[in-house]
């Protein structure tokens, strides 16, 4: 949606989807903070009852907070990288007074008494929180049906899934209607959406921007992401909400660089691995040639590409799926009605009251994986589940260790298949589930990965190229992927909305 | 011919740390705050809160397992609990489970049969191990009555849930009920001298379960055993304790079998019996929390730990057995607490007196305390005060017998022994003319008891003194009155 809503101003447009643009506009009194939040608003109200990638939207909220920007960033006032850009945050995200539902009937109603320290550090940059996005139920899904409210479309075909858990941030971002936004990426979920609505998803690495806030999903495998419109607006919100944090014991102690410093700097001689576990049966042939143009594309730009192994890929998807519904069932067991959230009425009993709230608050998925994750933990069975599942992890993660001293990065897909349709596979919970395959082994892995947009299939839907980097490479994954679209750039074939 | 059967007795403590915030969030952990005035999201377990780990929690645990001569691990680990109840707001309590913080300790403990007047006779010191020590958060509070609408409706208080509590496993190596209270007993002043724990078993801030099985003496297979909670006093161990044994020994001898269980102690009936099975079919899922990084102990960290264990109270009574030269029942009873055991202390060293210091802490002083509901820390009478008390009679200024009263005024007003002697006009007279003078006056006034003395009835020696006395108001100097009077009656 490039381009589609424009704000004219001394002859020169500002794009709502390029937060670097906003950001200079707004600094340089070329526009109001007012104006964008504005601008912003009413992109939402045009597009979003055919998009749906909103739970809730603040236009108050966010226009009072842009005019106090205004007056900061008139005033003078330095320190503030994100002074009046507009951020939509997915739902399960905890935002101070703004309702926090994680697309679940079971938390409609919640609204949190604190921000989550990545939320508070968007505020503290002087970002304007727009809204949250609509998300598969608690982030478990890959195609945001799951959310108890509505599926969210995505912009290229209305028909199609915009991919998930964070399908409502990836379209806010492709439509044109929040600069940036924030996701969360359990195993794919950030990367899978921006792959399938032609934006920038990175997920970043374990314990790089604190989960304090985020409504844990899988507690080891959750980060949040981010997703942006070009890899340097990722850059730009990255540096601004990673670091360490005193309230989150598993944020990493370590330092953060400006991602944004040496974004364009050439990447030639870069060694680039291409694992061929990545390109199995299952990988449709659209994609396939198009990862393979980009790889050729790399080549172009001076990566030395080569074929290397990560051999216990093909058990990822079933370690996955011990992992984190095992530890989403424990997660997921402070929904009891007793002090928040959604409680049956007129209860029998306490045994009544658990019973009925959580059958009724919960989604089918949802209660899919509390069941799996309850047996997997289960007496008896917990060595052979999650216990094996944990030494697997091991596995996959020494994979990324061996692989990462021969080469800087990974390259490979991000998805086997561009944006299904909707409905395709909400019977087919395992084809659901397969869909995630060359995402869960970065979470499982803990590594960062992102993916940027690298093609269109013949039917108009985007492809994006998954980059991976060992622990902490951020800033390289955004150089690659931003000398990318600098010489590759995506042209998107005309919007529905 | 009936078998003769042991008991098997193994206890659960869990105690309450001492800390000023709880075990994973800053909130408060005081007592008696209103309901719920004491928690935060992250004790709410509101979505998305993380736990972040309470060093001087650590710290006290530590210390703890090193008083407890575990071998501490450099690494522990929190897991997950599971379970689903309304005071537990995550739905699993942050517990430590295969990897704690201390294993393999031990507890040696005097102990022994007591008489009837509470003194040791045949005493013993035992050892008992301790099997593990590990941290943990505590669970909030259910109220089911006392409120308008407890008919309809039960309440939960959380300012308990996220405090810091330690559990310590002792191995099953109690024989008897008695030797479970010795335990307790030198478990808890344990803590209190280690200063982690306030040991308040009203308060809840010192539990205890026991794990009670019997099986005829001399035989290595252990029984089958139960659990019994609720035991919420020293007393009630040892009831709980003492019914259990008596009611699986019956049990067996009736051709029953025990039936592994947990029981709960119920106070009124003086009886334990089942709880409801279908609240203990817990399955509780345990799984390494995801949320907190491995424990780990810098060997510097132990090492200073170990430096500032301060005395503990067996070593302590046996310095003051061989310091102070005190018996072994009197030693072990001013050490029951460190703050008793310090104020004996000051006042032997400062009344250079330690025989007299003792009787006064464990006599008057312990007396008056309990009259006026007080414990030590309460105590209006300072340790200095006392022992110039205790150099008053030493130096005949006052007799013993006024000292009480002195004793008395002192822990009253709170005023210094030289204050109350100056304004009770009690200094004691020693001047041999004027006791002269008061024996002639005593003598010439009983000639009868004079002639029965001296033919021979020297018990009225005593009489005389007493009459003296009176006259004097009690502040005759004994000696000098029985010296003066002996040679009187002689004469």
């Amino acid at each position: 949606m490039n381009g589609k809503t424009r704000l004219w101003r001394d002859s020169k447009p500002v794009k709502i989807n390029d937060a670097c643009d906003i950001r200079d506009s707004i600094r340089s009194g070329r526009i109001s903070a007012e104006e964008v939040a504005a601008a912003a608003l009413k992109r939402i109200e045009e597009a979003d009852p055919r998009l749906g990638a909103f739970v809730t939207v603040q236009p108050e909220q966010a226009l009072a907070r842009a005019r106090e920007v205004d007056v900061k960033v008139r005033s003078g006032q330095t320190g503030l990288p994100l002074a009046g850009i507009p951020v939509a945050v997915k739902d399960n995200i905890s935002t101070r007074h703004l309702k926090t539902t994680c697309g679940s009937r079971i938390l409609q109603s919640y609204v949190p008494p604190f921000n989550a320290t990545a939320v508070q550090a968007l505020e503290n940059a002087g970002a304007v929180v727009i809204g949250k996005t609509n998300c598969d139920e608690f982030g478990m899904g890959s195609s945001t049906e799951n959310s108890a409210f509505h599926v969210t479309r995505n912009p290229f075909d209305l028909d199609r899934v915009a991919g998930g858990s964070s399908g409502g941030s990836a379209v806010a971002v492709a439509a044109g209607m929040a600069a940036l936004a924030l996701g969360s990426d359990t195993g794919g979920s950030v990367r899978q959406p921006a792959s399938f609505c032609n934006v920038v998803g990175i997920k970043p690495t374990y314990g790089r921007i604190s989960r304090y806030g985020l409504v844990a999903f899988a507690s080891s495998l959750d980060v949040i992401g981010i997703i942006a419109s070009s890899p340097r607006d990722a850059a730009l919100l990255l540096s601004t909400v990673a670091g360490p944090d005193t309230c989150d014991s598993t944020s990493a102690r370590v330092p953060v660089p400006d991602c944004l410093d040496g974004l364009d700097r050439p990447v030639k001689g870069l060694r680039v691995g291409v694992p061929r576990e990545f390109f199995d049966p299952g990988l449709d042939h659209e994609v396939k040639n198009i990862i393979d143009d980009a790889l050729r594309n790399a080549t172009v730009l001076g990566c030395e590409i080569e074929e290397v192994s990560l051999p216990h890929t093909p058990y990822a998807v079933a370690d996955y799926y011990i992992i984190a519904p095992a530890e989403a069932s424990s997660n997921l067991a402070r929904y009891d009605g007793v002090r928040y959230g959604y409680r049956a009425p007129s209860p029998r009993d306490l045994a009544d009251m658990y019973f009925r709230s959580r059958s009724r608050g919960f989604g089918a998925e949802v209660k899919r994986r509390i069941m799996i994750g309850t047996f997997a933990l289960s007496s008896g069975y917990y060595e052979a589940y999650y216990g094996r599942a944990m030494k697997v992890r091991t596995l996959i993660r020494q994979d990324y260790e061996k692989v990462f001293k021969g080469v800087d990065v990974l390259m490979a897909p991000v998805s086997p298949t561009p944006a299904f349709r909707i409905g395709e596979k909400t019977d087919d919970p395992l084809a659901m589930y397969l869909s995630d395959i060359y995402t869960v082994t970065a979470n499982l892995a803990g590594i960062p990965a992102l993916s940027v947009p690298c093609g269109f299939t013949s039917g108009g839907l985007p492809v994006g190229l998954q980059i991976l980097g060992s622990h902490f490479e951020e800033a390289t994954l955004l150089r690659l992927a931003q000398n990318y679209v600098n010489s590759f750039p995506v042209t998107a074939p005309p919007p529905q909305v | 011919m009936s078998i003769d059967y042991q008991a098997v007795i193994g206890l659960e403590v869990h105690a309450q740390l001492l800390t000023k915030s709880k075990l994973f969030c800053g909130c408060s952990t005081q007592f008696g705050a209103p309901p719920n005035a004491n928690t935060c999201p992250v004790c709410l377990g509101l979505p998305g809160v993380l736990p972040v780990l309470n060093r001087e929690a650590v710290h006290m645990a530590l210390l703890t397992a090193l008083a407890l001569n575990c071998r501490v691990s450099p690494t522990s680990i929190f897991s997950r609990k599971n379970y689903f109840y309304p005071d537990l707001p995550k739905g699993y309590q942050i517990s430590q489970y295969d990897r704690p913080l201390g294993e393999h300790g031990r507890l040696t403990v005097l102990s022994g049969e007591r008489s009837e007047t509470g003194k040791i006779v045949n005493r013993t010191e035992k050892s008992f191990g301790i099997r593990r020590i590990h941290m943990e958060e505590d669970a909030g509070k259910s109220i089911h009555e006392g409120m308008p609408d407890s008919a309809t409706k039960s309440y939960v208080n959380l300012n308990r849930t996220g405090v810091p509590l330690v559990e310590i496993v002792s191995e099953p190596d109690f024989t008897s009920s008695q030797e479970a209270y010795d335990y307790l007993t030198h478990l808890r002043k344990t803590l209190l001298y280690l200063g982690v724990c306030d040991g308040n078993m009203e308060e809840g801030s010192l539990r205890c379960d026991a794990n009670v099985s019997v099986r005829p003496r001399g035989t290595e297979e252990l029984g089958t055993k139960v659990e019994i909670k609720n035991l919420n006093s020293f007393r009630f161990l040892q009831m709980a304790l003492d019914y259990e044994i008596d009611r699986q020994i019956r049990e067996i001898a009736q051709g029953g079998r025990i039936v592994q269980e947990t029981r709960l102690w119920d106070e009124a009936g003086g009886r334990t019996f089942p709880m409801r099975s279908k609240e203990e079919a817990h399955d509780y899922r345990y799984f390494p929390e995801p949320d907190l990084p491995p424990l780990t102990l810098d060997p510097a960290w132990i090492e200073e730990a170990k430096r500032s264990l301060p005395d503990l109270p067996d070593a302590m009574a046996k310095r003051f057995m061989t310091v102070y030269g005190l018996g072994d029942d009197d030693a072990l009873s001013l050490t029951s607490t460190p703050r008793l055991a310090g104020y004996f202390e000051e006042c032997a060293r400062a009344s250079g007196n330690p025989r007299a210091s003792a009787n006064w802490v464990m006599g008057d002083l312990a007396y008056a305390l309990k009259n006026s509901g007080r414990s030590i820390d309460e105590c209006p009478l300072p340790a200095d005060r006392l022992a110039a008390l205790v150099q008053q009679v030493d130096s005949g200024r006052i007799s013993g017998r006024m000292a009480k009263a002195v004793f008395e005024e002192m822990y009253r007003t709170g005023a210094s022994a030289e204050q109350v002697i100056a304004a009770l006009g009690m200094e004691q007279v020693s001047d041999e003319a004027a006791l002269a003078g008061v024996i002639d006056r005593v003598l010439s006034a009983n000639p009868k008891q004079l002639a029965d003395y001296r033919a021979g009835k020297e018990k009225l020696l005593g009489y005389f003194v007493g009459q003296v006395m009176k006259e004097t108001k009690g502040q005759a100097n004994p000696a000098v009155l029985n010296t003066l009077l002996k040679q009187k009656l002689a004469e």
